[in-house]
């Protein structure tokens, strides 16, 4: 065991699998010199080569694209987008290459392709550097879109993200890269894919949320707690596949539902959340289900994010809101 | 490999560089030899089989386009007048070579491995259409205009990287020269030196826009020196041409010399696709001056002139190439399609939120034949 950040698992999943299998490739805007913006990839290229490890010219759509025909030539090129705001001049790769590939060939060719990008906001950074837009990949039929809360979770869904045969988009909170430590094992673990994680067990109400806002709904729990809320919280880890059973089987138990996620509210992920509840666990509901998304506007720069971003007192006024409905 | 009567093949690339201004010809269009120099070492067996994959191509491609008429296939991207490119192609390519096709290169497509029934299943709705088992390391067509480039250079790093001397054949029309991809795969491959062969198919029209609006660049093989690559201009109709420029370009990429970008000058004598009515933006004067240029004329009238034709095969041949194509097509007509099969391989596993939609899916189609 180790104590890590959510940077130094991440470095550690990719060291662990650049040297278990050659077919492994990182590869990015200065991902190999200079370690990667945020150091995620600090030190590969010296243990593993440039030819396995390396910078690449400034341009999305060609990482992505070049991946694509890397993928089916057999490698797992594992890329990086610098950020997540920067990766839309890829997405007629991702679209219309990497996720339908597998589909159109009925199976001869699949994309074993992960795509890292840091997402999401409150670190006061420039324009773009604070979307949220995790729902657009999950719009996408053929992908898988992962979201870690946790250095141990960055490290297991990575490691499980570079084996998957399937493309995975892997977001990575900014936000918690160097705002959390915890004991993570050494070597090689991995965490399944498409399923969800119950992080506390409670009564009154289920909060379904992923990401940086997991650490905020735990603070707003603490707030629950002293006014005899009982919260369950689950964290959704991939954002696709859905973990329908997990949701819904606290859903009956508790009769409340809140998500509590970044992005735009408007065909965001609470949308699909409340959709599932809907469907399946209607006859257990005791509150209307409930979303507490992005507003439907562009995050606001630094001096305005504290009004976009979700604190631990917004979450528990809308837990309070409908415990007491 | 050069011998004394020819020159090498790679100083082809230099002698015709992009900035020379020079379009690599050797057939004139009758098909009489102009560049006796430059004349690709080839038998007379090769160049038979060459005119023979050309006539297959044209014949299959006019059937194509009958059966969309007929109402039988759905929309279907001509490709009369750009026969000689692919063969050519097909003729330097290696089995373990790739093949990163956009959509308008049949003969290219058949000279891999793929079947006239793929093609047919393709344009008549079926995705089997695009698993292309007879055609090893090939991609399926890319219709999003030129991004399967980068795909091209991401496979020429993988060739590199495992070892391999298998190169990579690629191709985009002289629309998709404007595209974001295509300077993005050429700057990916230049820099990475991969062994990758970018073919241009300038046929002059991305559906009705010309190719002079496409660019104010005197050429598309100039593009190639902002990469720091050989570009080189070909006389796209010129069979004999096509394959010394493309047998350079090969030798230069196996060689780990890098990629090369060979703009191959044609014309898309028919329409975009079945949908397109080209009368729109272009003049009959214009269709017949190009006709005079069609390939198959020229390479026949060479081999007639070397007396390696006989004009009386044309007809049985043409009539026997038939009856294999209509079979295939009728294979097509026969292929069954599984509803299950629209879910069941976007993942390696299905998710189980997608298999409850198959699932519901299926309830919804029993109830229906419930009620009749």
């Amino acid at each position: 065991m180790k104590i890590m950040n959510m940077v130094q698992a991440v470095n550690d999943a990719l060291d662990i699998m650049l040297a278990q299998d050659g077919k492994v490739l990182v590869f990015g805007e200065d991902v190999g010199v200079e370690g990667g913006v945020f150091r995620v990839t600090e030190g590969l290229q010296q243990k593993y080569g440039e030819d396995r490890v390396f910078d690449t010219p400034l341009a999305e759509s060609g990482i992505v694209g070049t991946a694509v025909g890397m993928a089916v030539a057999g490698l797992r090129p594992v890329v990086e987008m610098q950020f997540s705001g920067f990766v839309y001049p890829a997405f007629n790769q991702i679209i219309s290459h990497v996720a339908r590939m597998r589909n159109r060939t009925r199976g001869r060719y699949s994309i074993p392709m992960v795509i890292r990008m840091p997402y999401g906001g409150f670190i006061r950074a420039i324009e773009h550097h604070s979307e949220s837009m995790e729902a657009l990949f999950v719009h996408i039929p053929g992908l898988k879109v992962v979201i870690p809360s946790t250095p141990y979770d960055a490290k297991g869904l990575l490691v499980a993200a570079i084996e998957s045969d399937d493309p995975v988009i892997f977001m990575e909170p900014k936000r918690l890269y160097r705002a959390i430590k915890q004991e993570v094992p050494d070597g090689k673990f991995t965490i399944p894919l498409g399923k969800a994680k119950v992080l506390a067990t409670g009564e009154h109400i289920t909060v379904v949320s992923y990401g940086a806002l997991v650490r905020e709904v735990q603070k707003a729990m603490s707030l629950a707690k002293k006014t005899g809320i009982s919260v369950e919280l689950i964290d959704l880890r991939s954002i696709y596949p859905i973990d329908r059973e997990t949701i819904t089987r606290s859903v009956q138990k508790t009769g409340r539902f809140l998500s509590v996620t970044e992005g735009p509210r408007t065909a965001g992920v609470g949308a699909e959340l409340m959709s599932i509840v809907n469907e399946d666990a209607f006859l257990s509901l005791e509150a209307p289900p409930t979303r507490l998304a992005g507003f439907d506007t562009v995050p606001p720069l630094a001096q305005g994010e504290h009004h976009y971003h979700h604190s631990p007192e917004r979450i528990f006024y809308e837990i309070k809101k409908l415990v007491e409905y | 490999m050069s011998s004394s009567k020819t020159k090498s093949k790679t100083a082809l690339l230099e002698e015709y560089g992009a900035l020379s201004g020079k379009m690599l010809q050797i057939l004139d269009y009758e098909g009489r030899v102009i560049l006796a120099e430059r004349l690709p070492k080839l038998s007379p067996e090769e160049m038979v089989t060459a005119y023979q994959n050309m006539l297959y191509a044209r014949t299959a491609d006019q059937m194509a386009v009958s059966y969309q008429r007929q109402g039988r296939m759905y929309t279907y991207p001509p490709n009369l007048g750009q026969e000689a490119i692919g063969v050519a192609v097909g003729s330097v390519m290696r089995e373990d070579d790739w093949l990163v096709p956009a959509y308008r290169e049949l003969s290219a497509w058949l000279a891999k491995g793929a079947s006239m029934k793929d093609i047919f299943l393709y344009f008549g709705g079926h995705e089997d259409g695009s698993v292309l088992a007879g055609a090893k390391n090939m991609l399926p067509s890319a219709v999003p205009i030129a991004s399967q480039l980068p795909h091209a250079a991401g496979i020429g790093y993988a060739m590199k990287y495992q070892g391999k001397k298998d190169i990579v054949f690629t191709f985009v029309g002289d629309g998709g020269t404007s595209q974001g991809d295509f300077h993005e795969a050429l700057n990916f491959a230049g820099v990475w030196r991969a062994p990758v062969v970018f073919i241009i198919q300038n046929n002059q029209y991305a559906i009705s826009h010309p190719r002079a609006h496409q660019t104010a660049a005197k050429s598309l093989a100039v593009k190639a020196e902002g990469y720091g690559i050989p570009g080189i201009q070909v006389d796209g109709n010129d069979y004999l041409a096509m394959v010394a420029a493309v047998k350079a370009a090969a030798e230069h990429a196996r060689a780990g010399q890098g990629p090369v970008l060979i703009e191959a000058v044609t014309y898309r004598r028919g329409a975009h696709t079945t949908s397109d009515d080209p009368g729109r933006y272009r003049t009959e004067a214009e269709e017949q001056k190009w006709a005079e240029r069609d390939p198959l004329k020229r390479l026949k009238g060479y081999l007639l002139a070397q007396q390696l034709w006989d004009e009386t095969n044309e007809e049985p041949l043409i009539s026997q190439y038939k009856k294999e194509i209509d079979q295939q097509f009728t294979e097509m007509e026969n292929h069954p399609y599984d509803f299950k099969d629209i879910f069941i391989h976007h993942y390696t596993e299905i998710p189980d939120d997608l298999k409850q939609q198959m699932v519901a899916y299926e309830k919804f189609l029993n109830w229906k034949e419930s009620q009749q």
